[in-house]
């Protein structure tokens, strides 16, 4: 009797165990599900009563290893699609992949299916996007941050450089130290992208700034980006840019501990405004990659008849593809701002061109 | 036929199986706690494994690495040593055959077995460090082999980065057609799913494992240094010969695990952050398997199908994979917790045998 009463103890335990693991789970889920993250302008200024033209149309997307809770750039994909379900009525899908075999597997299942459209999300699916279209030629997919040469393959690049040029703006102006750091995911051309932009910026501004860079080598694991950051603080930058999807968040993480132990240091998050998710206290401002409004504004083509199979579209400052959002007036001032909208003009008319990778 | 029913009716089969049962329920409480409906959520991934042949093929080659690792851990088990550096000799392994693959040109007769018997020696070289590590200095072969993985994975990285990285693109070039070892006709015939050789070789390295190990007077010896080395040393068997000599044979199988992946799968090699975890699974794999072959082709099975299926519980039931994580984790759980299985067959016996008295 005893016996039982231990052990209905311990299944008691198990199951409280579980259930919060769900609770928390199913809060992020909510979270998710309540209207794409309020910062996004798009959601704002598209205010678009929902119609139904997505009826009986199906969409899905294939994150990478990262998961679709990365706070960055898979999430902010998926919050493209749950807009379009929302305004359009179609239905939406994702798989998560756990490894690298499952990218794959993860895009056939959709294409089995019969989806309408299914997104890659990241330059990491390029190949298995490669191969899914050439084995199944009447599919339409779409990538995000590669390129594919496919009749049904539409891509999406972004001119990550422009809009991480006006963080560089605001970090070089904005360091006390002159010396700021740049925490890289995996070293490929979207990233490099992101790196030099970023030191054109700071450069334009302050010459004198020293730029420590490092790649960690991953989008998924926040602890490098932790030890990367903790380095990097070490040796004396004040204000860090990361690009590095999840693996960035240990970059927060490290500048959270250090913001409480009374140090001044920053973050410039990225691809989302994680403000958000981060906290004004140590978030400076984000560089914005609009991968949700890319994702819905291509897969509401394909609902208008539009689908361009073979096209790469690239959408920089002034299709407002990349940029600041409007919550780093908080912690940046006027002035610094002001000089932000004076480049970002110049890159928009040419006068500055920022130096790309390939 | 005695035989076979004393097989499955011997504690070391009914124990695993118990296991499994108990595993699969707490899933399925899980699950229900969570919200989720726990058996559509096992019609799915049932569907998901054996609804089609693509899916089933993918089944076969997310099945076949963890044969390799997990008889790689069984068989160094069997001599005594806990190998947890599977991992390290995967990607060794798979380093060399890249190597051979993308930068050999020969014909195919000679090309593919190359690249195999090489990334198998890389594998088993790598094991072996651990192995003359321990025989010659004594140091112990767990902390040894998971420093090694670490190292592996990083000299694997720098190896891709130095000699045959695609620019651009964070993996290195394709290997040669000469050096794949798809079956194309076969995975034509399966809607394009990865079939390769592996799979076969995996069946022949259960074989090889149980024929050496139970039937050659030197599979005999290392069993000995396994029971008691003391004992093996005392009837004239050179322990230390033996230790490097399970330790290069047990890393050669994880390295065709990772052979075999590169030349039927992937047919390139990403530099990556992180370990892939099929070395990691191993150990898993040659628990649920009692450290016999048979039984870890059984398990690697089990194991194989959960996590392959893992992403038909999410498409059909909308389970987060999450879950089916927590049902292979408490799988692992009961097999590893032996004591509470034993005790509930016992509860069992103790019961029936009750109302037979009464």
């Amino acid at each position: 009797m005893k016996k039982t009463a231990k052990i209905a103890t311990g299944i008691m335990l198990v199951a409280s165990l579980a259930l919060t693991a769900c609770g928390a789970k199913n809060n992020n889920n909510t979270n998710e599900g309540a209207s794409p993250v309020a910062s996004s302008p798009a959601a704002s200024e598209a205010a678009s009563p929902a119609s139904s033209a997505g009826a009986g149309k199906k969409f899905a997307m294939v994150t990478d290893v990262g998961g679709v809770n990365d706070k960055s750039f898979n999430q902010s994909a998926w919050e493209g699609l749950q807009k379009l379900s929302k305004d359009t009525t179609a239905e939406v899908r994702y798989l998560e992949s756990k490894e690298a075999t499952n990218y794959l597997t993860n895009i056939n299942q959709f294409v089995r299916e019969k989806y309408d459209l299914t997104w890659g999300i990241g330059f990491l699916l390029g190949d298995a996007i490669t191969e899914a279209a050439k084995q199944n030629p009447d599919a339409k997919l779409a990538i995000i941050d590669s390129v594919v040469e496919a009749p049904n393959v539409e891509s999406v690049t972004f001119a990550e450089n422009e809009g991480s040029f006006l963080v560089g703006v605001v970090a070089g102006m904005m360091t006390k130290t002159n010396k700021i750091g740049f925490v890289g995911g995996i070293d490929i051309p979207v990233i490099k992208r992101f790196d030099l932009g970023f030191e054109a910026g700071v450069k334009a501004v302050n010459p004198d700034a020293q730029i420590i860079k490092n790649y960690t080598g991953a989008f998924d694991k926040p602890d490098l980006g932790k030890a990367a950051a903790a380095t990097i603080y070490n040796d004396g930058a004040d204000i860090i840019f990361h690009a590095a999807g999840g693996t960035g968040n240990g970059v927060f993480n490290e500048a959270k501990e250090r913001k409480s132990s009374g140090k001044q240091v920053w973050v410039i998050g990225v691809d989302k405004d994680q403000s958000i998710e981060f906290g004004d206290d140590v978030t400076l401002t984000s560089m914005l990659k609009r991968v949700d409004e890319a994702v819905y504004r291509i897969s509401k083509d394909l609902l208008d008849g539009k689908f361009a199979g073979g096209k790469v579209t690239v959408l920089g400052l002034k299709d407002n593809g990349v940029g600041l959002p409007e919550t780093s007036s908080k912690n940046v001032p006027a002035d610094v701002l002001a000089k932000v909208e004076e480049y970002k003009n110049k890159i928009i008319s040419g006068e500055i061109t920022v130096p790309t990778a390939q | 036929m005695n035989k076979v029913i004393r097989l499955f009716t011997k504690d070391s089969a009914v124990v695993p199986l118990v296991a499994i049962v108990l595993g699969l329920i707490v899933g399925a409480i899980i699950m229900l706690f969570g919200g989720y409906d726990p058996i559509l959520a096992y019609r799915s991934l049932l569907k998901k494994v054996f609804g089609n042949p693509y899916d089933f093929g993918e089944t076969l080659t997310a099945i076949t690495p963890l044969i390799f690792t997990g008889l790689s851990v069984a068989f160094a088990f069997r001599t005594g040593l806990f190998n947890i550096g599977a991992e390290g000799q995967y990607i060794v392994g798979m380093t060399g055959a890249t190597i051979i693959g993308v930068q050999v040109n020969a014909p195919w007769f000679i090309h593919a077995p190359l690249a195999i018997i090489v990334g198998a020696l890389c594998g088993g070289f790598w094991g072996m460090i651990a192995g003359y590590l321990k025989a010659a200095r004594g140091v112990n072969e767990v902390i040894t082999t998971i420093m090694l993985n670490w190292i592996a994975l990083h000299l694997g990285n720098y190896l891709v980065n130095t000699f045959v990285l695609e620019p651009g693109k964070g993996r290195s070039y394709f290997v040669d057609d000469s050096a794949a070892v798809t079956i194309g006709w076969l995975s034509r015939a399966m809607d394009n799913a990865r079939i390769h050789w592996g799979m076969f070789f995996a069946i022949l390295a259960v074989i090889f494992v149980y024929a050496y190990l139970w039937r050659t007077k030197s599979g005999y010896e290392l069993r000995v240094v396994g029971f008691n080395p003391d004992a093996a040393k005392y009837a004239g068997i050179n322990v230390n010969k033996g230790v490097v000599k399970a330790m290069f044979i047990s890393g050669a199988l994880a390295g065709l695990a990772g052979v075999f992946q590169l030349l039927g799968v992937f047919l390139n090699q990403p530099i990556s952050a992180g370990h892939t975890g099929h070395g990691f699974d191993g150990i898993a794999v040659a628990l649920l398997g009692g450290n016999t072959p048979l039984g870890v082709l059984f398990g690697a099975i089990l194991f194989g199908t959960l996590s392959y299926g893992a992403a038909g519980m999410s498409f059909g039931a909308d389970v987060p994979p999450e879950i089916i994580r927590i049902v292979i984790g408490s799988v692992i759980f009961f097999v590893a917790a032996p004591g509470i299985i034993r005790w509930v067959l016992k509860q069992l016996r103790l019961r029936k045998n009750k109302g037979e008295v009464a």
